[in-house]
């Protein structure tokens, strides 16, 4: 699966997407599991609270929540806008 | 980038690099409304001083999509919980200057606490929900502005 990354996350990254071999449906924390392993310097950056994360356009703060196959995931960090 | 305008005809949101006229927005609220008694409206600028750095200017990025959708389901949110007419928001991203115009949120309704309230709403869930980043230019070279607890804490007045 395909997964962006924004801001300050990406550009830790270097990245503003990865793919990643996952099995779907998954829970969102299987995700967040599967990048910690994917990305192991980063690991850090994945951490709840640390990294949000965003299934088809809109904030998700249950991490039971199932990723689905074709679903557009996002993770990034706390947002500063306004 | 362009501009996208919300559903509703009632609502105008947008997301722009080009800067926007206040007076233009008021007028907006104002046109052709015999109904509402008060308009309610904020300002966000870009100030100098951040996090105890002197800031130079700084970069907003967003989350293209996902931004359009946030911000109407928060004009949305407020919009069912008081009786506000008109909601006018606009969020600009690109690069930014000291003192430049960041966000408008301008509401009106038939009375004041209605408008004061929902203004407010929407722009401290604006600042929790919505994909924007800032990046700031500062003497000791860029960084991204880190979020803050305080902005967090502010939704517990909604609650």
């Amino acid at each position: 699966m395909n997964i962006l990354f924004f801001a300050a996350l990406r550009e830790q990254l270097g990245c503003a997407q990865c793919d990643i071999a996952l099995p779907l449906p998954a829970s969102l924390a299987t995700v967040r599991a599967a990048l910690i392993q994917h990305f192991p310097q980063q690991a850090d950056l994945f951490v709840q609270g640390r990294a949000l994360a965003a299934i088809n356009q809109t904030l998700i703060n249950d991490e039971n929540t199932p990723v689905n196959s074709g679903d557009e995931v996002a993770f990034f960090p706390p947002v500063t806008g306004g | 980038m362009s501009a996208e305008n919300a559903s509703n005809s009632q609502h105008y949101i947008a997301v722009q690099q080009a800067d926007f006229d206040v007076a233009h927005e008021y007028a907006e609220l104002r046109k052709d409304n015999r109904s509402d008694g008060a308009v309610v409206f904020f300002t966000g600028l870009v100030r100098e001083m951040n996090q105890g750095s002197q800031v130079s200017g700084l970069t907003l990025e967003h989350y293209p999509g996902m931004t359009e959708k946030a911000l109407q389901q928060i004009v949305a949110d407020a919009c069912s919980r008081w009786p506000v007419n008109r909601v006018r928001l606009i969020h600009r991203v690109g690069t930014l200057a000291i003192s430049d115009q960041i966000v408008f949120v301008g509401v009106s309704s038939s009375h004041r606490e209605a408008a004061f309230d929902a203004c407010y709403y929407i722009m401290d869930y604006l600042k929790n929900r919505a994909p924007f980043w800032k990046k700031e230019v500062t003497s000791d070279g860029e960084r991204w502005v880190e979020a803050l607890d305080k902005d967090k804490q502010a939704l517990g007045k909604w609650q």
